[in-house]
């Protein structure tokens, strides 16, 4: 009876299957995304002019709520043999996508195989280079991609005499206008978003000293964390001194502190450049965009800092893929096409002004250069400019992070950060306590995925 | 007399079991059953690496500071959440049965809270006790009061006790109020016309009186601060600052479905089942003595 019932369903989705090329109906890609409104609906409209562009495929794009999440329902998907063809991870999650083996199809070997080349020398080298192998394959198309800058409202630092059109460059001077700020009775005069992302990741960049051992991890699963090193020390010690003497105010984790700079709160933060949208729209006052501080007596600094944002992966369909990854030939070159799509100048240049992301190629940055936008929009070209500061030649400190398991320890150093500016430890404690806490994650990660 | 129902032959009577057996079965016996064996194995997020590695992830998390603050987070929490939500509900379920004005109206409002989704009643006392863009929380600072729940974890900590015990007082307010309206006119005359004064009248008649509604909602509310206050506490905190407000159930969530280490969060649920059922039997075996029914 079994037999028969399995026989008759089998039959009718042969049925459903053949009905599709009988009417010429296109192959669907399923695309999952983690951008709100009205990044993702801006996003859709790029996938809407895909899909207007050609018969043959369909792409169904997906929000899956927020990056993380859109992470794990990507990887619940894939144990269910149901992962889409495309999804858009988060760059904090690009060491556990790297370590993934068989359930990633690299995005190099999806447009091979498709016969498609993608100038992927044309992307700024620290986007690319986030998201290569060690060997220099292209693992994931980058594309919404931002890095962190400092904003500082003009009018505050007219009201402290100081000189609006010079934000501070190094920390000293940072400090040294958050004093005539406070002054001045402005009651946060420094702040920041993503402490973790800002703070720890960017500054270790900018003054070229390693996060992590084995080159920030592109060596090998076996890197330990290593920010109990003097520099972070000493600046974490700066951070909470400043706290302690009303210059600098936490704002929370992740992006909570993005709202102190709009409303006129703090006159000095930094954040994602992506904020720059949201000043434009919400902040009642003259501002300006500047590049992160660093300390001026550290040999060779500043370098170029990283970045952040999301690029799209390729999966299989699920861990019984085999060979094809339990995907026809017909999606896989729907895939392909669509990322080629997605890697063209004029789809970056667009993505880019509407949103505020960074323009991931040196041609859509020319693109758009040419059009006088960075004319109209001053500030606007500071994060590429930073992106490529030290002659666009990263070290191994700059080229990006390659941790498992790194949304944990991002959240481990948000974690041991407060408890510092609660008091409840040193500078130097909290960075060891993060470190050690970060190599039981990393060990767990390394034999997790040892083969 | 006993009233006995005997069924001719077996079919039937497990015929009848068979939805609520299945509805266990599916929902709780095979996830915990799931939970159990991840909780022995180490195994990558995609699934496709595993290994049994014995009870090392139950070592792990008993080992870990981090856990036992938990533990000690969710003791305070749970118990400050119970005794807040029954007390307050109590008092205003004993004004609220007074005759006085608009006794339905107060009844209507007192529920109102309960239909409010966890995330959104997180949500309200965020816009309320933010300290920059909420009313309370900007009040709160105007007035001298460093008040910042970001970096405060006893300010944390009390504000998701309070938001957790507000949206649990409606559930209680009923059955407190309701068990008040059970309890006979007659015995609390008595009481009145023996000299009993009204305070006395409360502690003596209708507290004991109302020791079974009291008993199930204190179950009822340690189930809910424990499991059921993640959205609170997730769009309130999300377990900080530090790990201040990260309770048990919290940290099930952060270390499995946040950092994917599926093995540490299964062995971490299924300690937290046994505790949540040693402590339902311990509440039935010594709690429930003192009840009267």
């Amino acid at each position: 009876m079994f037999t028969r019932r399995i026989a008759i369903a089998a039959g009718f989705a042969a049925g459903l299957a053949a009905l599709p090329a009988a009417a010429q109906q296109p192959v669907e890609i399923q695309f999952w995304h983690g951008l709100a409104q009205p990044l993702g609906g801006q996003l859709e409209q790029i996938v809407a002019d895909y899909n207007a562009s050609q018969q043959r495929f369909r792409v169904v794009p997906s929000f899956r709520g927020g990056y993380p999440e859109t992470m794990v329902a990507a990887i619940a998907a894939f144990r269910a043999n149901t992962a889409p063809h495309i999804v858009q991870m988060f760059e904090v999650g690009t060491g556990t996508m790297m370590a993934a083996g068989r359930a990633v199809r690299p995005v190099h070997q999806v447009l091979a195989d498709a016969n498609i080349t993608v100038n992927f020398a044309d992307y700024l080298p620290a986007i690319a280079g986030y998201y290569q192998s060690t060997d220099g394959q292209q693992m994931s198309l980058p594309f919404n991609s931002s890095t962190a800058v400092m904003f500082w409202n003009k009018d505050h630092f007219r009201r402290a005499g100081l000189n609006p059109d010079e934000p501070p460059q190094t920390w000293e001077q940072v400090a040294a206008a958050a004093q005539r700020l406070k002054a001045a009775g402005i009651a946060c005069p420094v702040t920041t978003s993503w402490p973790a992302w800002v703070q720890v990741e960017q500054m270790s960049a900018l003054h070229n000293v390693p996060l992590a051992t084995q080159g920030n991890g592109f060596g090998g699963l076996n890197a330990e964390l290593a920010i109990n090193n003097p520099l972070m020390v000493r600046h974490l010690n700066n951070l909470m001194t400043w706290q302690r003497e009303g210059l600098f105010r936490y704002g929370g984790r992740d992006s909570a502190g993005d709202a102190l700079f709009p409303n006129g709160e703090c006159s000095i933060t930094m954040a994602s450049s992506g904020v720059r949208s949201r000043t434009i729209r919400e902040a009642r006052f003259e501002w300006g965009t500047a590049m992160l501080p660093y300390y001026a007596d550290v040999a060779g600094a500043p370098r170029n800092s990283i970045i952040g944002g999301a690029s799209f992966w390729v999966l299989n369909r699920g861990p019984q893929g085999g060979a094809t990854g339990g995907r026809s030939a017909d999606e896989w070159r729907g895939t392909a096409e669509f990322l080629a799509f997605l890697a063209r100048p004029e789809v970056a240049a667009r993505w880019h002004t509407e949103t505020g992301f960074l323009p991931v190629t040196r041609t859509a940055f020319e693109q758009v250069r040419a059009t006088g936008f960075y004319q109209q929009n001053p500030g606007a070209d500071v994060p590429i400019e930073q992106l490529l500061r030290g002659g666009g030649q990263m070290t191994e400190n700059t080229r990006g992070i390659r941790l498992g398991g790194y949304v944990e320890i991002r959240n481990i150093m948000q974690e041991e950060m407060e408890k510092a500016f609660q008091g409840q430890q040193t500078a130097q404690q909290a960075l060891d306590a993060a470190v050690r806490r970060a190599n039981v994650v990393l060990r767990n990660f390394e034999r997790q995925n040892r083969n | 007399m006993i009233k006995r129902v005997i069924f001719k032959g077996q079919l039937l009577p497990l015929l009848l079991l068979a939805p609520q057996l299945a509805v266990t079965a599916v929902f709780f016996l095979w996830p915990a059953g799931q939970a159990i064996y991840q909780s022995l194995l180490q195994e990558d997020p995609f699934g496709l690496r595993r290994e049994f590695v014995g009870t090392e992830n139950f070592d792990a998390v008993l080992n870990d500071p981090l856990w036992l603050n938990a533990l000690g987070n969710t003791a305070v929490f749970s118990v400050s959440v119970a005794a807040l939500a029954l007390g307050v509900a109590l008092l205003l379920a004993v004004q609220a049965d007074k005759a006085i004005r608009g006794a339905n109206l107060y009844k209507t409002m007192l529920i109102w809270p309960y239909a409010v989704a966890p995330a959104v009643a997180a949500v309200l006392w965020l816009f309320l006790f933010h300290p920059s863009i909420g009313l309370i929380g900007r009040a709160l600072n105007a007035a001298g009061v460093a008040w910042d729940y970001k970096l405060n974890g006893g300010q944390a900590m009390l504000l998701v006790i309070v938001a957790s015990a507000w949206k649990q007082v409606s559930y209680n307010f009923i059955f407190f109020l309701a068990g008040l309206q059970s309890i006979p006119r007659s015995v609390l005359e008595a009481a009145a016309i023996d000299g009993a004064r009204p305070f006395r009248r409360f502690w003596t008649v209708v507290f004991p009186l109302l020791s079974p509604t009291s008993f199930f909602l204190l179950v009822v509310n340690l189930v809910y601060a424990f499991f059921d206050t993640f959205g609170v506490i997730h769009a309130l905190t999300g377990g900080g600052p530090g790990n201040a407000t990260e309770t048990l159930i919290y940290k099930v969530y952060v270390d499995g479905v946040q950092n994917l280490n599926l093995g540490a969060s299964a062995a971490q649920s299924v300690i937290l089942m046994v505790l949540v059922v040693g402590l339902t039997m311990v509440q039935f075996r010594f709690v429930e003595r003192r009840v009267h029914y």
